[in-house]
């Protein structure tokens, strides 16, 4: 197996996740960063239209770095993607859950997002309307409510020992465990 | 050590040294952003394989992550070592109050619908899912909504 080859297939997660890890310390030495992306939706908003809401009025240009690092983020998808990905190639889920979707119509040989869910002409439907537009919105709201969101709590947070993170990264599975498992399945039955 | 990291003065914060910040930040997006996608974290069937306990994988990931960041937080402090900016490192802290819980709830329950946090969502917008941009604009809503009753609000 050539370099290629390995860059191409998808990495395990022992790769993943100290690869994911090493951003913490690199953010901290290149500006002393802390890892984080949620503040971004205040940032942008903080710079273009304020509002007048008190949440919204500071200094954001001091917190610039983290629109660099976004823009960096949806660069890297197009490089994954486009130079590292082979064509063709699909996500291996669990045997399990590719039964049910291949059950509930959704081919489970796809890669990142059921095209049966995620389609712009999907929009006017309630499955897809729910996993993007009101998604969307609980994940805006919650993790500018909770202070921050699986970045900035989840792996920066608890790395540094803080409370505060362990309590918004249980609260982030407990929710992600009831949605997944009571709502989900309800709009996997109404696709299409 | 003591010594040495006492008499070391922060390095002048220069215009070129803020332009060779910037291309980091860039190029530290750009690194994230292929592993995210690489590593199958951005990508909605591993989130609910997740929260379904269908695969190690995310736990995997996640678990990992957050060791390699311990260490890497813990070598930093224990050679006190100063940011490309002259600052003695040190990771933010975030206010505790009752938003951990109500707010990741909320957090929790669009993370399983959209299957993607913020930073996968722009991972997948730039993969090529278009679509994924009415779920970042939602996230902005959202943001401002917060924002329009942050006051009201149980913190």
């Amino acid at each position: 197996m050539n370099i290629i080859d390995l860059l191409q297939s998808p990495w395990p997660w022992w790769v993943t996740g100290p690869l994911i890890g090493m951003v913490v310390p690199v953010l901290l030495l290149i500006g002393n960063r802390t890892f984080g992306i949620s503040s971004t939706f205040r940032h942008v908003w903080a710079a273009t239209a304020p509002c007048g809401l008190a949440y919204f009025t500071y200094d954001w240009r001091a917190e610039s770095w983290n629109l660099v690092f976004v823009a960096g983020i949806a660069l890297g998808g197009y490089v994954a993607m486009a130079w590292l990905t082979p064509a063709g190639a699909v996500t291996h889920m669990s045997g399990a859950f590719a039964g049910e979707l291949a059950r509930a119509g959704i081919d489970p040989h796809q890669k990142i997002l059921p095209r049966e869910l995620f389609s712009w002409h999907g929009l006017a439907t309630l499955p897809t309307l729910a996993v993007t537009v009101l998604g969307g919105l609980l994940v805006g709201f919650g993790a500018r409510y909770a202070g921050g969101c699986t970045g900035g709590h989840s792996i920066a947070g608890i790395a540094s020992f803080q409370r505060a993170s362990l309590v918004a990264t249980l609260a982030f599975m407990a929710g992600g465990f009831i949605v997944a498992n009571a709502l989900v399945p309800l709009l996997l039955e109404h696709v299409r | 050590m003591n010594a040495v990291a006492q008499t070391l003065q922060p390095a002048p914060v220069t215009r070129s040294g803020e332009a060779v910040r910037v291309v980091a930040y860039l190029l530290a997006g750009l690194y994230f952003g292929i592993v995210l996608i690489k590593g199958e974290v951005a990508d909605w069937f591993r989130i609910q394989e997740m929260f379904r306990l269908q695969a190690f994988h995310m736990y995997g990931v996640i678990g990992s992550a957050i060791a390699v960041a311990m260490i890497g937080i813990w070598l930093l402090r224990r050679f006190e070592a100063r940011a490309g900016n002259g600052q003695r490192v040190a990771v933010k802290l975030r206010p505790a109050d009752k938003g951990q819980l109500y707010g990741g709830l909320l957090f929790g329950f669009g993370w399983a619908l959209t299957g993607a946090c913020p930073g996968p969502l722009f991972a997948e917008v730039g993969a090529g899912y278009s679509i994924v941009v009415v779920a970042i604009a939602a996230c902005f809503a959202g943001t401002w909504l917060y924002a329009k009753l942050q006051g009201r609000l149980p913190h």
